[in-house]
């Protein structure tokens, strides 16, 4: 692979270099600016680098804004020829420290490609609490104790407010479907201005899964719903992965250390009927099942 | 061009002849007035092929400035005050990226208590950043500083953040006589912009690498290395310009060179109210001069200590403190000249916009020249008050 080459230092069952290499396949040389986090330890080392593109790692919480200002530098200098503008960023450089300025790179409407690499906490420092953490995760910063069963409240809906920006192309996906990633950054790449791809990126330490398990791991939580794969352009729905015998979210939850508590917590139960109330809520907002 | 004209625009007008790629900014008080001229120089199409981007934020300003100035674009961004200091994560970084973003402070005191009038506290809490800082003492300086400000910044010998440091209201807003540049002059003066890396997709590399225990030393080391080489490339800068413009505003500082028993420092705006209080001193006989300093980082210790050897007092007028230790100038003007003996009297006056009035300045200097006070720390033109709280 030339854009994203070996030598990173991802652990195996990592869903980061999948998800990297598949976009950068489907869309080829390109500019990335790439936000402090778990991407940026494996691939940046000095003298290291496993990139095969400009890339420039400059904050935990500006790579949206660093993309916008090297897109602005290429139209100034002529050089829109160069390639696309991509950012990969965690899901805490995305939806937390980051978001304002995401907000402010999508509100002035630059024709850069964010992807959110969605593994669903701080992974890089050991398993803290993001605002893209599921319902019911144990993380370091919302451990599962007598009194809180883990992470409370909703994971953050990004891809709402990516819509509610007017972003163009606005997607999920997820590392268990390459295909899928490769399609949609082709098809991202169709539309003028920021473009969203939220993709669900397995974490083995974060989890507390075996690497041979995370692809089937991830599949599953599209496979009961709980991680819909959508797809929006210009503010409308027009593509949906469907699911045929969606599957109870406890298979998904069970084989996850980050879950585990909840099958014998006492709240746990309750949790566990939210975690599928959410799944059949998505299922029905986005007609996931196949009749 | 003689015009009369207020210190934002000629800020602007001299940005817009240096034909930056990427202006960014975000407006706050009392910078704003630099970015809305800029901001309808872009509306009416004067700015050429440059963009110019609101941001959501000043930190959203700098970092998209830093990914702009990586890709290889002249950048430059205006900001003072708590602004400058939102940014501040990203000017270190855009600093140890060697990112030769040029900026103007409009000096403004920081909160708490809320003030938006003027004095040096925010540049100078940027001080270990790895900015170059340079202050003015008026309209015509801070116009003619801009293209040296890039030609320093950009100098491969240097690639370091440069700030032009300009008083808040007391320059921003004052009406002034400025000789405008023309466009042909800047134009022999400032070559384009030509960055020794950058990214791009013909040759990529990495940019913002982790560094480890084993490497990260030798990129602080090089930084420094180069903000000492910036001196001598700021001396042939000033000289050219000198020749090229016609104004000499001097080097790292500015002195009659006359030489005095007591001496006084001071910064930016202040300078001219000193210069004449001293020169008025001067004929009432006193051994009296003005040492401007123009430069605080690289800070000018050779030249100071020269200009001092002969001293036996100094003043620095002081427009910023180091809460629980001595102000900022003081501790470097101190370091300076350790060897030589010489008292130092660090005068702190004109915080959060206090008026610092003629008669101040003259009583404060006169009574360090008549041996009415200690040397060391003291706040001047301060009212009585009372801390509530002990």
């Amino acid at each position: 692979m030339k854009y994203f080459g070996s030598g990173h230092g991802a652990c195996p069952g990592c869903g980061l270099p999948i998800a990297v290499k598949n976009v950068l396949e489907a869309i080829g040389p390109c500019f990335v600016a790439n936000s402090t986090g778990c991407l940026e330890i494996i691939s940046s080392q000095y003298g290291k680098s496993a990139w095969g593109v400009p890339y420039i790692h400059s904050l935990f919480e500006n790579a949206a804004a660093v993309a916008a200002g090297i897109e602005a530098a290429l139209k100034a200098l002529g050089r829109t020829d160069e390639g696309p503008v991509v950012v990969f960023a965690g899901d805490g450089a995305t939806a937390d420290i980051g978001i304002g300025p995401l907000s402010g790179m999508f509100d002035r409407g630059h024709d850069v490609l964010y992807i959110c690499l969605d593994n669903e906490a701080y992974q890089n420092t050991g398993n803290q609490q993001s605002g893209l953490t599921p319902t019911g995760s144990n993380t370091t910063t919302c451990p599962a104790g007598k009194l809180m069963p883990g992470k409370p409240g909703p994971k953050k809906d990004m891809v709402a407010i990516a819509l509610a920006h007017k972003v163009p192309y606005v997607a999920t996906a997820s590392v268990a479907y390459p295909k899928d990633i490769r399609r949609k950054a082709k098809r991202a790449m169709e539309f003028e201005g920021p473009k969203y791809i939220q993709i669900h990126s397995t974490c083995v330490t974060g989890w507390g899964i075996e690497g041979k398990l995370a692809i089937p791991i991830a599949r599953l939580a599209v496979e009961t719903g709980l991680y819909p794969l959508v797809e929006y352009e210009n503010g409308k729905l027009v593509r949906v992965r469907k699911i045929k015998k969606r599957k109870p979210v406890e298979e998904y939850l069970k084989p996850q250390k980050r879950f585990r508590h909840l099958f014998k917590h006492p709240k746990g139960h309750e949790i566990i009927e939210e975690i599928q109330r959410i799944a059949d809520e998505n299922a029905a907002r986005f007609g996931l099942d196949v009749e | 061009m003689m015009k009369v004209v207020r210190g934002f625009y000629s800020v602007a007008y001299s940005v817009k002849l240096c034909k930056p790629n990427v202006i960014c900014a975000y407006p706050i008080t009392p910078q704003t007035e630099i970015v809305e001229r800029l901001a309808e120089m872009y509306a009416n199409g004067e700015l050429g092929d440059c963009e110019y981007i609101t941001a959501e934020s000043e930190f959203g300003s700098a970092s998209i400035l830093v990914g702009a100035s990586a890709a290889g674009a002249r950048t430059f961004t205006a900001t003072c005050s708590q602004g400058l200091i939102l940014m501040s994560e990203v000017l270190w970084n855009a600093a140890g990226m060697r990112l030769p973003i040029v900026i103007v402070n409009a000096n403004r005191s920081l909160s708490a208590p809320l003030s938006i009038w003027n004095d040096h506290q925010d540049s100078m809490a940027m001080r270990d950043a790895g900015i170059i800082q340079v202050y003015v003492e008026n309209n015509q300086e801070v116009h003619d500083m801009i293209p040296q400000a890039f030609k320093v910044a950009e100098d491969r010998r240097v690639m370091l953040p440069f700030m032009v440091c300009m008083d808040g209201y007391k320059l921003t807003h004052a009406y002034e006589p400025v000789d405008l540049l023309s466009q042909e002059l800047v134009d022999s003066f400032l070559p384009p912009y030509d960055p020794p890396v950058k990214l791009t997709t013909k040759d990529p590399l990495t940019f913002g690498s982790y560094a480890t225990p084993a490497t990260y030393m030798e990129f602080r080391a090089a930084m420094h290395n180069a903000m000492e080489r910036a001196r001598k490339v700021m001396d042939e800068v000033f000289k050219e310009w000198a020749e090229v413009s016609g104004r000499n505003w001097g080097g790292h500082i500015a002195n009659s060179g006359e030489g005095a028993e007591v001496y006084v420092i001071a910064m930016g705006s202040l300078v001219g109210l000193v210069r004449d209080v001293v020169d008025e001193l001067r004929k009432d006989g006193k051994s009296v001069d003005l040492i401007k300093l123009r430069t605080f980082r690289p800070f000018p210790a050779d030249e100071l200590r020269k200009a001092l050897s002969g001293a036996s007092k100094v003043i620095v007028f002081e427009r910023s403190l180091s809460l629980g230790s001595e102000p900022p100038v003081t501790l470097d003007v101190k370091s300076a000249i350790q060897k030589l003996d010489i008292d130092v009297y660090s005068l702190v006056v004109g915080l959060g916009g206090r008026d610092v009035p003629r008669d101040l300045v003259k009583k404060s200097i006169e009574e360090v020249i008549d041996g009415k006070v200690e040397p060391g720390m003291h706040f001047r033109g301060l009212k009585d008050y009372e801390e509530v709280i002990v």
